[in-house]
């Protein structure tokens, strides 16, 4: 008896603990979407809080990002684009490497697989100077190409893919063969449709990235109408003008969809962006 | 039209169909990744003015024995072992409750500490650039003042700057690292736990003798995720200070270095020789966490 009064004890403990936790979590998030109903100036004057007199909140801010008076639109557009070539791209390339990696045996194949791992550990960041070069001799500085062709085959999707597919026996490869598909008649007519949910998470997990990728896009591009989300965001950070009006109301205008998404498809999203654990 | 067919055969055989699959993989490791290293490795032993390289040797590593670069490494392993610190056991203990029989509710908190993962590093820096900013009214001052204490200049001290970028850190990856230990967790078998408590064994005996354990390989990788990003830390701090410009340096680190000398100060070389060094930290890291994987592999195996 005293044992369950005990665990509903713990339980509760337990329970308001959580609570406590989900709304340091949130608080962040919540900050910013009460701030966004008030103008921006009170914000450079005052500091981010959550006082705000209910009274005059308002979506001023909102109609202003609307307005088509500011290049949002055009950042959001550029982001849009580019994450849905990339991870289009992406998907499609890199479950072609994954697939000749899980499936056949050939000459050179450990030492590839090597290099897989090695880009894979190897931070972007180490060569962000020598590959900006090569963007730039490339002449594609400022162009969307040159944002997304270092990240066409993504080795942790190619890793991902080929840990999918290797449980699928060879056995039935040969069958599809005696059948008279060719090698390329069995990826895009039988493992492709075979694939479509690990597309999901994959996708979004590609999908996250590109899109909230930050530092490559800022150096490869700097004019306004080429720049992506983030990059134009962090230009507003400057306390001028009517930044900040846009900063904040376009801040929460970038996560919203998001975050309507991630509602939606929770599963494929905590898939996704785990996916690399799920080796260990 | 024989030739046509002839080439067609070749590029259908069972022999040639692995290469065109993992052709993309090869075009774009040699042109973007080996191409890279290469060219930074060659250019960290020149010096680069526009069109004119001139081989110096060893000249720009030894200019990066100065105080400034040493305090940027310096910081960027500060970073690195502090939230190695940080970002194991808090998510470990935090899944640990989440999983426990006596949690209620448990996909909905596991979602809300997700959620952070889904905002960019620059919504993210923005909002904490915001929270601890140095007006009276700004939130973090807000809470302080309820202790007390007097508006603080956050971004301007080591102490108060290195405490904004570990809770950034802490609000953005607990909820992965989180969700990393909750799939380990759930892969050890219940009746582990079962046998033991019929052993006797307490909680804290299960946590340290099964739960810990066998969440080593979990533990492993978030190791590794962590030192890597760690060591990569750069745009964090380049939003909370609106630029590579903290003040006296307290928040430059290894790529923030890289970043300054190769796109800000055209120092080519120099970056390079920076470049380098971390595709050396890099890689050392790699063999010893490679060694470690090793033994753990073997006696899994045996």
């Amino acid at each position: 008896m005293s044992m369950t009064k005990k665990s509903r004890i713990f339980t509760i403990c337990l329970f308001i603990f959580f609570i406590l936790i989900a709304a340091i979590t949130l608080l962040p998030l919540a900050l910013l979407a009460v701030s966004s109903l008030r103008p921006g100036s009170d914000l450079m004057r005052y500091g981010l809080n959550f006082s705000i007199d209910w009274a005059n909140a308002n979506l001023n801010e909102y109609k202003m990002l609307f307005s088509g008076q500011n290049a949002y639109f055009t950042w959001y557009k550029n982001s849009l684009i580019i994450t849905v070539v990339q991870v289009g791209l992406a998907l499609f390339l890199s479950a072609c490497v994954g697939y000749g990696f899980a499936m056949y045996d050939f000459k050179g194949k450990n030492i590839l697989f090597l290099c897989v791992l090695l880009v894979m550990m190897v931070p972007t960041e180490v060569i962000l100077l020598p590959l900006y070069r090569l963007i730039v001799k490339m002449k594609l500085i400022n162009n969307m190409w040159g944002i997304i062709l270092p990240y066409l085959v993504v080795p942790m999707l190619v890793f991902f893919f080929r840990q999918y597919l290797s449980g699928i026996p060879k056995d039935f490869l040969d069958a599809a063969r005696v059948d008279g598909c060719t090698e390329y008649g069995i990826f895009f007519k039988i493992m492709i449709p075979l694939m479509k949910p690990s597309f999901a998470a994959m996708g979004i997990y590609q999908g996250m990235q590109s899109w909230n990728n930050f530092l490559w896009p800022m150096v490869v591009t700097n004019s306004i109408d080429k720049i992506t989300l983030p990059v134009g965001l962090q230009s507003l950070l400057s306390p001028y003008g009517n930044n900040y009006d846009i900063l904040i109301a376009g801040s929460c205008f970038a996560i919203i969809p998001i975050l309507i998404l991630f509602i939606c498809f929770q599963r494929y999203f905590i898939e996704g962006m785990t996916a690399g654990g799920v080796k260990g | 039209m024989k030739k046509q067919s002839v080439v067609k055969k070749f590029l259908y055989s069972q022999k040639v169909a692995p290469y065109v699959f993992v052709m993309p993989f090869i075009l774009t490791f040699a042109i973007f990744f080996a191409y890279s290293i290469v060219s930074m490795i060659l250019m960290s032993f020149q010096k680069v003015a526009g069109a004119n390289t001139t081989f110096i040797g060893l000249e720009n590593y030894k200019i990066l024995t100065n105080a400034v670069f040493l305090k940027s490494l310096k910081n960027s392993v500060f970073y690195t072992i502090v939230t190695c610190i940080m970002m194991i056991p808090i998510p470990m203990i935090l899944a640990a409750m989440l999983n426990s029989k006596h949690m209620r509710a448990k996909g909905t908190f596991r979602s809300i500490l997700f959620i952070p993962a889904l905002t960019s590093v620059v919504v993210a820096g923005v909002v904490f650039r915001l929270m601890f900013g140095e007006l009276e009214g700004s939130f973090m001052n807000q809470v302080m003042n309820l202790f007390g204490v007097e508006p603080i200049i956050w971004l301007r001290k080591p102490v108060t700057v290195w405490i904004t970028l570990f809770f950034l850190c802490l609000w953005r990856w607990t909820g992965v690292n989180m969700m990393y230990y909750l799939s380990g967790l759930q892969q050890i078998p219940a009746d582990l736990y079962e046998s033991a408590s019929i052993d006797g064994a307490t909680g804290m005996q299960q946590l340290r003798y099964i739960t810990i354990p066998l969440l080593k390989p979990t533990t492993i990788y978030v190791l590794t995720i962590s030192i890597f990003g760690g060591m990569a830390m750069f745009s964090e701090s380049y939003m909370l200070f609106n630029g590579n410009k903290s003040p006296n340096n307290v928040a430059t680190t290894l790529v923030g270095m890289l970043y300054r000398m190769g796109f800000e100060q055209n120092q080519l070389g120099i970056a390079s020789a920076i470049g380098v060094i971390f595709l050396l930290i890099v890689l050392a890291v790699n063999m010893i966490q490679l060694r470690i994987n090793g033994t753990i592999g073997s006696k899994k195996g045996e």
